[in-house]
Formats: structure tokens, C-alpha cells, sequence
């Protein structure tokens, strides 16, 4: 079987080493991927000439789908498209659905929607975290951080009963109530995360193997970063202010104190610091929502069959674990979205991918690979 | 493109022995802590040990039956008209009981495309269907045991199951944490 991008790389058969050059074919099944993306690349020696990201490997055409099911049925679909922060993307599209239709969720849903998104922003950070530094070769930070992630899937299973695809946030507000225990157990949980940040920096951050292999690489400037759509807190690791909660604040955004993550040099190093940080900002905004959580009703009143007025259509953005996660909803009048379009961060990050890793080993694409922080079904959707 | 040239370890640095040593201190204290301390291990000896789920846990369904042991399902389609991943397939024919206008003359749930979003649990007025059966780990060899028949889904005793997944619905339950009075 031919292989069409395969054929596309062009080899010069110059080489440093009076070798010939040639390609190698990373993934889809390959450890350090996160998933089944594929990356050829192409080799002179060690050195990386060319690396060009094969996707559609785990396409299920969640956004066909979704034109021909209701807006309510839809959000179990969104639990797929991005499953290590599925929160994120429920509120995504539950918050575009409420701004098609002029739904407003009630207070205290919005405080537990904010709750949950960013208790699933650290889920999702330390599942990076412990995954980024599998990738260059430190395994134990893979193993703390998934205790910890642990226990986070504990309150979520505790209030929603699922671990991974909660079905959670819905149109005009949450699920279900939290339970009394849930708050108590919450606080005692961030009271034991909060020193953890410290143990996963001390095995990692100042580690000479660590910035060995992170610092300098992979830099994204400024302006190519802007210009290439990266998005999150990737972007934010070249000192861009990108962060969707300051600059269009949704939910109660407005109304928490938090710091937007910043570093200046845009390489590995920066983006794993931005992303350690946010952790610490989240753990501030939980603690502060929980103040702000005050009896009352978890979902607006709405008509029983949802319809979007005719010819509406909407585009709505939210701060999502991994970046800018935007859905663009059309209204025909009936029950069902005419269309549905994500844009998710992961699949604009990756286009950098070939650029950052030219020049570079191919040790370090699994570093540059790792600190985009990218999942494949984001990408395929 | 941009290569900044790496300045990395010098010197004593370079053998990164100091890094390692100073990576172990950390992980050696919390393997001696663990020793004297097995509780403090966050492991589950999966098979052997299992977590309890908690009462919240949307797991397997099961259809409730009547006092006389027919299905409480009127076969009115909510449930498969809520389905999201199209999983539940209804037959519904005329019930021999006067007061009862239909029943499900087969009442199918295809386990291998259900989501378990509990939506159909979510639409039943009548609180037929439930999912608080505490299976999370179904599994078998062939695809068509895995469609469950409705004879399968309502055998059990009429008895509340460990999970109480009891969502907001026109009919209220009176069991599980979240049941309201």
C-alpha cells in the first residue's frame, strides 16, 4: 500500500555524516505520543529534519454526530472529545447552547461549575505533568501525580458517579446538588494538594537532567506563537497574555482573585512552569468559589424540548485545561444544531510541532510534544 | 527557526550523580515512611480488593418490576427518544390489563453502545429503568450476550441495589443520598 505523505518526504541524501538520510515512522502505537498520532520524521543521523503529524487515527466524527442529536444529548458527546479534562469541554458547550438560546444558570451552579472545571485543571495539569516527565525519562512524577489525580476522580465520583466521561455540566446549570460531605472533603483535599506542588518541583524543576532537556528547547517567540494560533498555557510560556478567564471572563471569573501565569522564554522549561503555577492559581480559585457557595436552585427553568432560534449561530470561547477551547453552534429553529464546530487548543498547537522540532534529536520531540501538552482525540475529535 | 545554543550542567554538574542522589532522598523517604506505614500507601490490590462504589455510581441497569412482576415500563419511548448513543430498542404491545394501555413486548439495552450518561434513567416517569446496579466490569466473549433482553434486565429482586443514582425526575424516589423527601 502506498503511503501519500509517506511519498512526500523529499530525501537530499546530503547528510553530515557522509550518510544517506531517512525516515522514521513514530507512533501511532508509540509509548510516548499520548495516543495514537503518528509522526514521520525525518532523519539526518539523530538530528531531526522534518517531523509531520499523521492525524485521523482516532477521528469518530463527534461533530457529524452531533448535528443529528439534541443539545442535551450532545454533551455526552463532548465528554469524548477531550476525556482527561471532560469538565472543560461539557462547560464549553453548555455555556454556548445557554448564550444561543438567553438560558441563565442559576448562582450556584455557576459556582460549582467554576469548582469542578478547575478541580479538573488540576487533574488534567498533573496527568500532563506526570506524563511530560515520563516522556524525558523521570517516571516517578507520573506515579505522585496520578495519586493525586486520584483523589479528585474520587470527588467526582463521589457527586456525578463517573470518573472519566461525567455528562456533568448540562444546559442551565449542573446534574445534581453536591452532597453535604463534598465541600469539607474538598477543602481537606486542597489543604494535602497544596504542599504536593512543592515535592513534584523539587524532583523536577531545578533538577539539572530536568533543565537539561527542557531549557532552550522547543522555543515559540512571541510573534510566531500569535501567528501560528497557539493557544493556552503554552502561548503563555512566551509571555503572551492569552488566558480566556482575564480577557472575556465567563461563569464568576470576574468575581475570584487569580493571577494570569506568565513566563518570558517560551521553551519547554516555561510552558511546565506556567502550567506548576496554574495549579497553585486554581487551587486559590476552588478554595474561593467554595466560600461563595450558597444554598439555592442548580438548574434555570427551561422549556422541556430545547430549540435554538432560527438562523442563530454563536461562537463562544472558554478556558479549557490544554487552551482555548471554542464551539461554534448554528441554530435552524429545531431541536437539533444545524452545526457544531470545536476548536480545540490541542489540534492548533500541534501545528507548530515540525517547526519547533527541526534541528533539534529526536529525544527531543518527545519533549516538545510533551510540553504543547496535546491528547490525540482533541486533535481527531 | 531558533536554536539557542544549551547551556546546561559545568563542571561536577555534569555527571548528574548530585541530581540523582538529591531525586532519591525524596523517594526514599516516602518508600521508609510507606514501610513503617502500610495504610499510608494509596494502592488497591485491584482483583483481590475492591473500592466501594459510591452511592452515586451510574452502573448497569436493571428494569423495576410491579408487585405482581411485570415490568412497570409502559413502553412510552422517553427513554430510547433521550438516548444519546441510540442504545435502546422497545417493542411495545398491548397490555392484557385494563388499566394499562401497553407494555414492552421486548425492551433491548445494546450494553456495548451505551454511554452510561443516565439520561434514559433521567426521562422515566415512571421510575422503571434504573442503573444502580454496582457492575462496572461488564464483560463477555461475544457481542449478541451483550445486547441485555428485557427478561435479563428484570432479573432481580425488586430490592434497592448498593448504587442510588436517583436523578431529578417528575417521579421522586425515596432511597439513596440524593433522594429528596
Amino acid at each position: 500500500m502506498t503511503d501519500l505523505l509517506l511519498s512526500q518526504v523529499k530525501l537530499s541524501g546530503e547528510s553530515q555524516f557522509g550518510t544517506d538520510e531517512y525516515v522514521v515512522n513514530m507512533g501511532p502505537q508509540h509509548p510516548a505520543t499520548h495516543g495514537v498520532l503518528r509522526l514521520i520524521v525525518k532523519l539526518d543521523g539523530e538530528t531531526v529534519k522534518e517531523t509531520i503529524p499523521v492525524l485521523g487515527y482516532l477521528h469518530r466524527s463527534i461533530e457529524k454526530i452531533s448535528e443529528n442529536r439534541t443539545y442535551p444529548q450532545c454533551i455526552t458527546y463532548t465528554d469524548r472529545v477531550d476525556y482527561v479534562s471532560a469538565m472543560s469541554v461539557n462547560l464549553a458547550f453548555a455555556l454556548a447552547t445557554e448564550r444561543l438560546m438567553g438560558i441563565e444558570a442559576p448562582a450556584r451552579a455557576q459556582w460549582l461549575r467554576m469548582v469542578f472545571v478547575e478541580l479538573q485543571r488540576l487533574a488534567s495539569h498533573l496527568l500532563w505533568m506526570g506524563a511530560f516527565a515520563g516522556d524525558i525519562g523521570a517516571l516517578t512524577p507520573f506515579l505522585y501525580g496520578l495519586r493525586e489525580r486520584e483523589r479528585i476522580l474520587d470527588l467526582f465520583e463521589m457527586t456525578c458517579g463517573q470518573r472519566l466521561t461525567y455528562n456533568y455540566i448540562r444546559i442551565g446549570g449542573v446534574m445534581i446538588d453536591v452532597l453535604p460531605e463534598f465541600v469539607p472533603k474538598c477543602r481537606a483535599f486542597l489543604d494535602y494538594f497544596e504542599p504536593k506542588i512543592a515535592e513534584y518541583e523539587g524532583l523536577l524543576t531545578y533538577n539539572p537532567i530536568f533543565l537539561e532537556r527542557t531549557k532552550g528547547v522547543g522555543v515559540i517567540s512571541p510573534e510566531v506563537g500569535i501567528n501560528a494560533g497557539i493557544c493556552g498555557p503554552s502561548l503563555r510560556g512566551s509571555g503572551v497574555s492569552c488566558d480566556v478567564r482575564k480577557q472575556q471572563p465567563y461563569l464568576f471569573y470576574d468575581q475570584v482573585k487569580f493571577n494570569e501565569c506568565l513566563e518570558t522564554a517560551g521553551d519547554c522549561w516555561s510552558r511546565y512552569k506556567v502550567r506548576m503555577n496554574e495549579m497553585r492559581e486554581s487551587i486559590s480559585i476552588i478554595r474561593q468559589s467554595l466560600d461563595r457557595l450558597e444554598p439555592g436552585p442548580i438548574e434555570a427553568k427551561m422549556p422541556p424540548v430545547l430549540k435554538a432560534p432560527t438562523n442563530s449561530e454563536i461562537y463562544s470561547r472558554i478556558e479549557s485545561s490544554r487552551g482555548e477551547m471554542g464551539v461554534y453552534l448554528v441554530g435552524d429553529g429545531t431541536a437539533k444544531p444545524w452545526k457544531v464546530k470545536y476548536r480545540c487548543a490541542s489540534f492548533s498547537n500541534l501545528y507548530l510541532l515540525d517547526e519547533l522540532t527541526r534541528g533539534w534529536k529526536v529525544a527531543d520531540i518527545m519533549a516538545v510534544l510533551g510540553s504543547l501538552d496535546m491528547i490525540v482525540p482533541e486533535v481527531d475529535r | 527557526m531558533k536554536v539557542v545554543e544549551r547551556t546546561g550542567a559545568q563542571g561536577a554538574e555534569k555527571f548528574y550523580l548530585i541530581a540523582v542522589v538529591q531525586g532519591l532522598f525524596l523517594t526514599l523517604g516516602h518508600v521508609i515512611k510507606n514501610l513503617f506505614n502500610p495504610k499510608r500507601m494509596s494502592v488497591v490490590f485491584y482483583p483481590e480488593q475492591k473500592k466501594a462504589l459510591p452511592p452515586a455510581t451510574r452502573g448497569r441497569h436493571r428494569l423495576m418490576k410491579r408487585e405482581d412482576g411485570t415490568p412497570r415500563c409502559t413502553a412510552c419511548m422517553l427513554c430510547a427518544t433521550a438516548c444519546p448513543a441510540e442504545c435502546i430498542h422497545i417493542k411495545a404491545e398491548e397490555s392484557p390489563d385494563p388499566n394499562i394501555e401497553k407494555r414492552p413486548e421486548k425492551f433491548d439495552i445494546d450494553m456495548l453502545r451505551c454511554v452510561f450518561c443516565g439520561f434514559c434513567v433521567e426521562a422515566c416517569p415512571l421510575d422503571a429503568i434504573r442503573m444502580d446496579i454496582p457492575d462496572v466490569t461488564i464483560a463477555d466473549y461475544t457481542r449478541e450476550s451483550l445486547v441485555y433482553s428485557k427478561e435479563f434486565l428484570m432479573n432481580h429482586d425488586n430490592k434497592d441495589v448498593v448504587t442510588g443514582y436517583n436523578p431529578p425526575r417528575p417521579v421522586q424516589l425515596t432511597h439513596g443520598p440524593h433522594a429528596r423527601p
